[in-house]
């Protein structure tokens, strides 16, 4: 059985994952889960515009919302992480210093931000007219419908949607490794990538993607139970009521009958 | 059937219905004009019905007498007053319009509902919006489920809380868009009983229904419109009675 201690001690040598496990749980996770968290809130933020602009009556907003989304979504996500990475590395270091760390960020949330926006303007779009028509004919403008009555429904609808994206994201931080983060920085996947090299075996890495699975796993069947909720709707089934009760409790009192009777 | 109003005229609130006049107006959806010519008045504090078959433009006036769609000719006279001349917004927040499927807040309680406009319109503090709030759902019948949310009241009830959001901005005059044509039949009377108090109590009315004895008690005025043109109008006895167009009397064989 030749082949499966090889087998065994390439990918599965609990040895070599041991010694990587602190500084994949100390370092390697902590900054999956630090740049994976703030590229979807940056995305989530540069997400709704894009999604207000994508909605809008005028063309001039539209149109710059379409083609944001079509060049950050139709581009690999790698080369959309080395462009910005690489070509404002000038600019980020007068801001932030020498660490690649922030652009990484940056182009993960536009990434994010074009995936989103599209997220966000599917679910606005899929709330009932009659929502903001009921608002305006109350009077209120088009922002305050916007902000008060259906980007709350249209987002709500779009919450299974949005884990998704971040189960995306975590998975794509991994390539922000690209722009050579220092010791302190680095992200699962390179943690389990040095060591890999270092021990000239495989199984650190394959720790690395149980670190992985252990965020998106339980997020999927997160989705999953929301999505049920959300299709089923009713929280506990209430047991049917007579229509004629309703009619009881309106009858009123003294009655004034109005019209002639007939 | 007779329709009797759900709260006592006597302690009831009393409304300051304005008058409303529709000049020639035509409303058009791109290159089809749904809309021809129209011109109606309604005299303030009385009620006028709106009948005819579907597609001749009955949803669509009222869409123009408060602007959530632009007219394309004509104008329309809201208290004597161009509506054209006017900001939309606040030419909407005189007049109430009470929608076929309710169009309630889903997420809101039924006190929320009528409260929102108030405070983000009327700009109320949150204590003055709750205590209108809850005096106009008092009104409606429905006080003890103010804190219900749409999708645990019934159609009937649905529809009470969106005439009480509408009559909290205290409008001047009310559209009613087939108000009861997505009611559950036992549940139609309710909501009409609550529109002819309204009726009784001097708001100005204009209701676009299917409820031929709504219309012909209620009424003061019957317009029949067919293939966006008023065919016909008149007093309601008048028209039910002695329909003189064909179009009216082929109609009424039709619904009665």
């Amino acid at each position: 059985m030749d082949w499966l201690d090889t087998l065994v001690a390439t990918f599965l040598d609990f040895e070599a994952m041991w010694q990587v496990f602190p500084q994949m749980l100390g370092t390697g996770l902590v900054n999956t889960l630090v740049i994976s968290i703030a590229a979807t809130l940056i995305g989530i933020v540069l997400g709704m515009v894009v999604a207000i602009m994508g909605i809008s009556r005028s063309r001039w907003l539209r149109i710059p919302a379409r083609v944001y989304t079509d060049i950050f979504r139709g581009l690999p996500a790698i080369l959309t992480i080395l462009l910005i990475g690489q070509g404002f590395a000038r600019l980020s270091q007068q801001v932030f210093g020498p660490s690649p760390y922030p652009l990484g960020i940056l182009a993960l949330s536009l990434i994010a931000s074009a995936y989103i926006g599209e997220i966000f303007r599917a679910g606005i779009q899929s709330v009932d007219r009659g929502q903001l028509e009921a608002c305006r004919a109350l009077g209120m403008s088009y922002g305050s419908a916007m902000r008060l009555v259906v980007v709350p429904q249209g987002v709500r609808r779009v919450l299974p949607a949005l884990v998704n994206q971040f189960i995306a994201i975590v998975k794509d931080s991994s390539l922000v490794y690209f722009l050579g983060l220092l010791v302190s920085e680095r992200e699962l996947f390179r943690v389990g990538q040095d060591a890999a090299v270092l021990t000239g075996n495989l199984s650190p890495l394959v720790l690395a993607g149980l670190f992985y699975l252990v965020i998106t796993v339980p997020l999927t069947h997160l989705v999953n139970y929301f999505d049920d909720r959300f299709r089923t709707g009713r929280r506990t089934a209430a047991p049917p009521k007579s229509g004629l009760d309703e009619v009881e409790e309106q009858t009123p009192s003294p009655a004034l009958t109005y019209g002639e009777n007939s | 059937m007779t329709y009797t109003s759900p709260v006592p005229i006597t302690d009831g609130h009393v409304y300051a219905g304005s008058s409303l006049e529709l000049r020639g107006l035509s409303m058009a959806y791109g290159d089809i004009e749904v809309l021809r010519d129209v011109s109606l008045e309604v005299a303030p504090g009385t009620t006028t019905c709106i009948i005819g078959p579907s597609g001749s433009g009955k949803s669509t006036l009222l869409r123009g007498v408060n602007r959530l769609h632009e007219p394309s000719r004509g104008d329309v006279l809201l208290a004597g007053r161009s509506i054209l001349d006017q900001k939309p917004d606040s030419v909407r927040r005189r007049i109430g319009l009470v929608f076929q499927h309710f169009n309630l807040f889903p997420d809101h309680t039924a006190l929320e509902n009528v409260a929102l406009a108030l405070r983000n319109v009327k700009r109320m503090s949150k204590a003055n919006a709750t205590r209108i709030a809850m005096e106009r759902l008092t009104e409606v019948g429905l006080a003890e489920r103010a804190d219900h949310r749409p999708r645990d009241l019934s159609g009937g009830q649905q529809q009470r809380v969106a005439i009480a959001r509408a009559l909290a901005m205290e409008p001047e005059v009310m559209l009613f868009d087939e108000a009861t044509s997505a009611l559950d039949p036992e549940l139609v009377k309710g909501v009409l009983n609550l529109m002819a108090g309204l009726a009784q109590r001097g708001m100005t009315m204009l209701v676009v229904t299917h409820e031929m004895g709504f219309a012909r008690k209620v009424a003061d005025q019957v317009v029949f419109m067919d293939e966006g043109r008023v065919v016909e109008q008149g007093a309601p006895g008048d028209l039910f009675d002695r329909p003189r167009s064909p179009r009216l009397q082929r109609f009424l064989s039709e619904v009665l």
